[in-house]
């Protein structure tokens, strides 16, 4: 893609932020018309309006948010990093799921199969490895619980 | 010569053997169209994650991190990705003998090459021969997912940061097109960040959070494992790809054969009869 291209693609319409969310396998969201983020940073999480000064961090697990006009948008992301620009955020996730898509049910065993692993004695990787799982699944029955298919 | 019954005999046979590459055939051609949605659906990541390293590497000292290091390559290591299963033409026959043109190569640049092997065709190739050392091997993958490619991804980026490697050169299948593949080259390590920076962002300063060093330290693996993920996804294209032309032309094989069976089969058919008739014509002129 050329410089020019880019450009053009890149795009937001006005007084509003282009927000792409994407994931190693796919692109999660697009949207040319949001007008408000909050995301897991690694030292907290933030908020971004319009007009935000460019920053650049690494994520946590967590809950991501956006809002088009007054409809939100939730979201549980896995890692990662968020560019911020005035008029664009751009989230590359580890993983990203829409609050809708997450099925509770596989999370939960999920959150019981890591469980299960740390109770029992286990070498630090693993331990990192299945501490990790137990994090990502919990955000995920939150976030689904809470925004998700009722 | 063979008999009639023997010709039809190898005509069902063919015919058995066409109806098996036919349905490989469609196979494949289902398997590519999945596995080049995949490599299209993974652009975005690895390019955006390309820009932030672009952005971030201009702001950082050049050595500080063990991934950007670039060292005398006295110790090469090669990732060569072929696949599990044969049956698809030249695909792996062609990437195994630009892979050992590589390490002939290097080696008579005096350098010390490590081959690395996805699959389980480079693993029996490099195996039966000598002259290599071969290293980590992995095999039976199935389809690609990112946890796998990562898995490879981490225990590359673990040997070079540890010192054991001095480059990491990627061979794998690209896609070209459905019917064409191109086995390429590429550098894994150390990484070389791109010098065009995202055209958008280039020129403000930015904040970071925690601070530049550590976002670039914990990026620069997780791109070595989109680059590999990327690669793997372009190779399984690939290999569907020459699986899908390997077994049309395979079909179409057979149906040569069965045609040149049929007509053999009639000539001797006809011959028979033409010498029956002859006999009964002759029995019955000589018993006039």
């Amino acid at each position: 893609m050329s410089a020019e291209d880019w450009k053009k693609n890149m795009v937001a319409e006005k007084g509003k932020m282009l927000l792409e969310i994407v994931a190693p396998s796919r692109q999660v969201v697009r949207s040319e018309r949001v007008d408000e983020v909050i995301a897991p940073g690694s030292e907290g999480e933030f908020g971004v309006l319009p007009g935000h000064t460019p920053y650049l961090t690494a994520l946590k697990v967590g809950m991501l948010s956006y809002r088009e006009a007054a409809e939100w948008h939730h979201l549980a992301v896995d890692w990662g990093y968020a560019e911020v620009g005035p008029e664009r955020v751009v989230i590359l996730a580890e993983g990203a799921d829409r609050a809708a898509d997450i099925d509770i049910a596989e999370a939960r065993q999920a959150k019981e199969r890591a469980e299960k692993a740390l109770s029992e004695k286990l070498e630090q990787a693993d331990y990192e490895k299945n501490r990790i799982e137990l994090l990502r699944a919990m955000i995920r029955i939150q976030v689904a619980e809470k925004h998700g298919q009722k | 010569m063979a008999s009639l019954r023997d010709i039809k005999r190898k005509i069902t046979s063919i015919k058995k053997t066409q109806q098996i590459t036919k349905a490989m055939k469609m196979v494949a051609a289902a398997k590519l169209r999945r596995a080049q949605d995949r490599v299209i659906a993974a652009r975005p990541y690895s390019r955006k994650m390309l820009a932030v390293i672009a952005n971030l590497a201009g702001r950082v000292e050049r050595a500080q991190h063990p991934l950007l290091a670039k060292r005398e390559p006295k110790r090469v290591k090669l990732l060569v990705l072929t696949s599990d299963r044969g049956l698809c033409g030249a695909y792996n026959t062609n990437i195994l003998r630009k892979a050992v043109e590589t390490v002939k190569q290097f080696q008579a640049q005096g350098k010390e090459v490590k081959v690395n092997v996805v699959g389980r065709k480079g693993r029996d190739f490099f195996r039966k021969r000598s002259g290599y050392t071969l290293g980590k091997v992995w095999s039976d993958l199935g389809m690609i997912d990112y946890e796998k490619a990562a898995d490879v991804g981490k225990n590359i980026v673990e040997r070079f940061a540890a010192g054991e490697t001095d480059e990491v050169y990627l061979r794998y299948n690209e896609v070209k097109s459905v019917m064409q593949q191109k086995v390429t080259l590429e550098k894994l390590l150390p990484v070389e960040p791109p010098t065009e920076a995202d055209p958008f962002m280039a020129a403000v300063d930015y904040l970071y959070e925690p601070n530049p060093e550590v976002i670039l330290g914990s990026i620069l693996p997780k791109h070595v494992e989109v680059q590999v993920y990327r690669a793997m996804l372009e190779s399984q294209a690939s290999e569907m790809g020459a699986k899908m032309t390997a077994m049309d032309s395979a079909t179409r094989n057979a149906k040569d054969m069965i045609e040149r069976y049929t007509l053999k089969y009639n000539k001797q058919r006809q011959a028979a009869i033409t010498k029956e008739i002859s006999e009964i014509v002759g029995g019955a002129e000589a018993l006039k």
